[in-house]
């Protein structure tokens, strides 16, 4: 609410010191959020019964208009009544025995995308009728129709054409003007060229009842470029529908305190000064200093150190860390845009400038290809005027069929193509490609750096020799921790568990927030927490400390590696790329973590601009690099980065940052992901000299006069044929 | 020959009659669930009164 608003509710109230009035008003207005329609993801829909069963569930809820799946994009879209909250609904599908996620609808508006998709598929779909009929007349022709019936033929093609050009031609047209307007000559130039020239000179030939027409050669090359662009949208739109989805599942809210009153909300009505309360395992929603509370935070996500912070009245926090043991009450300093956690994401947006400097396999060879089309067309044209003694409609004829065997029916598939084919695979594997060069650049990646916590680790630590510890510790440490939900203790008591130990009777078990766990061993007060509290010298790694009777016990924790990282990194390090990890956590677990997965390059307590750095120095070095990251003292490095990969629980400046995303917790992919993409480059540059092939063969004979109608579509479909089949081939 | 004034034209009439459909099943967005839809199909909850 703006202060303007505030102050003119203020002076139409009788009373202008009733200050509650105001704040019920906030109470209800933050409230109000997020009625009317519910979005939530259903991970693990694949059925009818699915469907059945999500739609009967929700729709048995009161206050549940309707619900429809969607069971391609494995949502579901629910119409309700104020009052119903998703969490209740997500409770509902838990209950009929399905996972749900709430997704934040403002963030999914694929409604622009899904126009243009449409769009296309309509003018691909006339594009399709209008081949396919003038194809049957063209084949009565090219089979011997004579005279009258020739001509006939050729003006019930023309009608069918021309309007199916101008319609369908449409986005190759404003393509290609935009390009000339800035003095370029894109792909597209030469596609709407072909399509105009070709057009216009068979209804010449038609009027003149000449023998040869290219209506159809104009209808199918609109056709197969069509499909090149369908392709390429499709792909792009699920990468991006994909990508929304990530980001919306975070559905940003805060528990804000209005008058003593608990009020969830969302971030962006938020302002700074709101007073806010973060529950122990969430994550701060703001920037701000703490009020009241004593806790740890893991900043892990902002910096990679793996050890928590003790945290207390009057420190500052910062959004995206985690409260890991008690409550803390906030008064925010910055929330939303003004986050420290958004204008990260800002110096992202810079580096992604830079990115789109990359030019493609397909740009090159456009600008190849383009000016080189234009001056064969064009000498042909002028040889053939020199040739004939200034025969314009043979000279015309000649350079028009020169443009349509050449145009690059063919080439406007080789990239789409193979891509669709690369993109489906690594989805299926648990990689999104969300840049539309991300695999080409992925291909010439020669070293990988990798962040190490949240990335080559899961962040979830792992007690260290645990069975070499007395018996009697283990026991009483079982005990106290079992007590805590801090992850340092539940792992102890796990990893207790795991070796069979049995918990000592301790009682009077009380947790200290911020300190630790305290209680009474045979009358004797034991603890089992920070060094400090424990009067014990602290370790050089992440540990927790147990004191009983004067004498302190340390257990010492290793982060968890990810599932499969050992593997990527071995694959990464046989394919004959450099690997290294730069992390900026303390210097023993990054050791200790390198030895383990058998990587020597390593360097600990990295600063967040020392990592971009580092990456900057690789690059200048000729180097291409991938970075491997999730957090926040990643964003800028992977930004950097010739490509970058960032796993699904990555921060979201990072996921922004990143042009690939590991969906899954397996890091295995990544060494598939190099070689598809490798695969996929190699594919791309088959498909350009199987299109430029064909063009070496047909090119002679239409500069010779000798190319007719029929060569002209025998060239072009079996070209764009050969090329897909060759993009499908991908392993 | 004078069957193709009849052939020619009832030809284009069948595929444009295509193409109507097709533009149709667009626009009425049947190409929002594909997969969603192919399931459905096999359902028994709507078999006896048509959906509310």
């Amino acid at each position: 609410m703006s202060l303007a608003e505030e102050f003119g509710r203020g002076s139409l109230s009788a009373c202008p010191a009733c200050a509650a009035a105001p704040s019920a008003e906030r109470i209800a207005a933050l409230r109000a959020e997020g009625d009317g329609r519910i979005m939530l993801s259903l991970p693990l829909a694949h059925c009818a019964v699915c469907i059945s069963t999500v739609e009967d569930a929700l729709s048995a809820v009161p206050g549940v208009r309707s619900a429809r799946v969607n069971l391609t994009l494995k949502r579901v879209s629910i119409a309700v009544a104020p009052g119903v909250t998703p969490a209740q609904l997500v409770a509902v599908l838990a209950a009929a025995g399905q996972e749900a996620h709430e997704l934040d609808p403002g963030l999914l508006s694929a409604t622009e995308t899904d126009r243009q998709g449409r769009d296309l598929l309509m003018r691909l779909g006339v594009a399709f009728f209008a081949m396919m009929n003038v194809m049957l007349l063209s084949v009565a022709v090219w089979s011997g129709a004579e005279a009258a019936t020739r001509d006939l033929f050729h003006w019930i093609s023309a009608a069918i054409a021309l309007p199916t050009v101008v319609f369908v031609g449409q986005p190759f047209f404003r393509s290609a003007w935009a390009a000339l307007r800035v003095g370029r000559l894109g792909m597209d130039v030469p596609i709407s060229l072909a399509l105009i020239l070709a057009s216009t000179i068979s209804v010449y030939e038609t009027w003149m009842s000449g023998h040869h027409a290219y209506f159809d050669a104009a209808v199918m090359l609109a056709f197969f470029l069509l499909l090149g662009r369908y392709l390429d949208h499709r792909t792009r739109a699920i990468a991006r529908s994909a990508a929304e989805e990530l980001a919306a599942l975070e559905v940003p809210r805060a528990v804000v305190l209005v008058d003593g009153a608990e009020v969830e909300t969302a971030i962006s009505l938020v302002v700074a000064g709101d007073i806010v309360l973060v529950r122990p395992g969430a994550r701060m929603p703001v920037d701000g200093l703490v009020l009241t509370g004593t806790s740890e935070v893991d900043r892990s996500l902002l910096t990679g150190e793996s050890l928590p912070m003790q945290a207390g009245p009057g420190m500052a926090v910062s959004a995206g860390e985690v409260n890991l043991t008690g409550p803390l009450t906030l008064r925010v300093t910055a929330a939303g845009k003004d986050s420290s956690l958004h204008r990260m994401a800002d110096l992202v947006a810079v580096a992604e400038g830079a990115k789109t400097r990359y030019s493609s396999l397909a740009d090159r060879a456009a600008r190849l290809y383009s000016p080189l089309v234009h001056i064969l067309s064009f000498s042909a044209f002028g040889y053939w005027m020199w040739a004939t003694g200034g025969d314009l409609r043979y000279a015309i004829n000649i350079s028009a069929a020169v443009l349509i065997i050449t145009c690059p029916c063919a080439l406007g598939l080789a990239v789409p193509a193979v891509i669709t084919s690369a993109s489906g695979k690594l989805f299926r594997k648990g990689l999104l490609i969300k840049h539309g060069t991300a695999l080409e650049r992925l291909a010439e990646v020669d070293t990988v750096v990798f962040d190490k916590t949240g990335t080559l680790t899961l962040g979830l630590p792992e007690p260290v020799a645990l069975a070499d510890h007395p018996a009697e510790a283990l026991a009483l440490a079982a005990a106290l921790a079992a007590g805590s939900s801090h992850p340092l203790a539940l792992a102890l008591a796990d990893g207790a568990r795991a070796l069979g130990a049995e918990a000592a009777l301790v009682s009077d078990i009380r947790e200290v927030p911020g300190h630790g766990i305290e209680g009474l061993w045979q009358g004797n007060p034991v603890r089992l927490g920070r060094a400090d509290w424990c009067g014990a010298t602290p370790l050089a790694q992440t540990a927790t400390y147990l004191a009983v009777g004067g004498k302190t016990h340390a257990f010492a924790f290793t982060d968890r590696p990810r599932p499969g990282a050992a593997k990527a990194v071995a694959d990464l390090q046989s394919a004959g790329l450099q690997v290294e990890l730069l992390s900026g956590d303390a210097e023993a677990p990054v050791r200790n973590l390198a030895q383990r997965l058998g990587i020597t390059s390593w360097r600990a307590g990295v600063l967040p601009m020392e990592k971009s750095a580092r990456v900057a120095e690789l690059l200048a070095q000729g180097h291409r690099v991938l970075m491997v990251g999730d957090g926040l003292n990643d964003t800028a490095a992977l930004a950097a980065a010739h490509v970058s990969i960032s796993p699904a629980t990555a921060l979201d400046a990072a996921r922004m940052a990143s042009d690939i995303v590991l969906l899954g917790q397996d890091m295995a992919p990544i060494a598939d992901a190099l070689r598809i993409a490798r695969q996929s480059t190699r594919r791309m540059v088959e498909n350009f000299v199987l299109s430029g092939g064909y063009n070496v063969v047909a090119v002679p004979l239409a500069l010779a006069g000798l190319a007719t109608p029929l060569a002209a579509a025998l060239a072009m479909s079996l070209s764009s044929i050969s090329v897909s089949i060759n993009a499908m081939r991908l392993k | 020959m004078d069957i193709l004034a009849i052939l020619i034209p009832v030809s284009l009439l069948l595929g444009a009659a295509g193409l109507v459909a097709f533009v149709w099943a667009l626009k009425s967005s049947q190409f929002e669930d594909p997969k969603g839809d192919g399931e459905r199909i096999l359902t028994k909850d709507w078999d006896d009164r048509p959906k509310p």
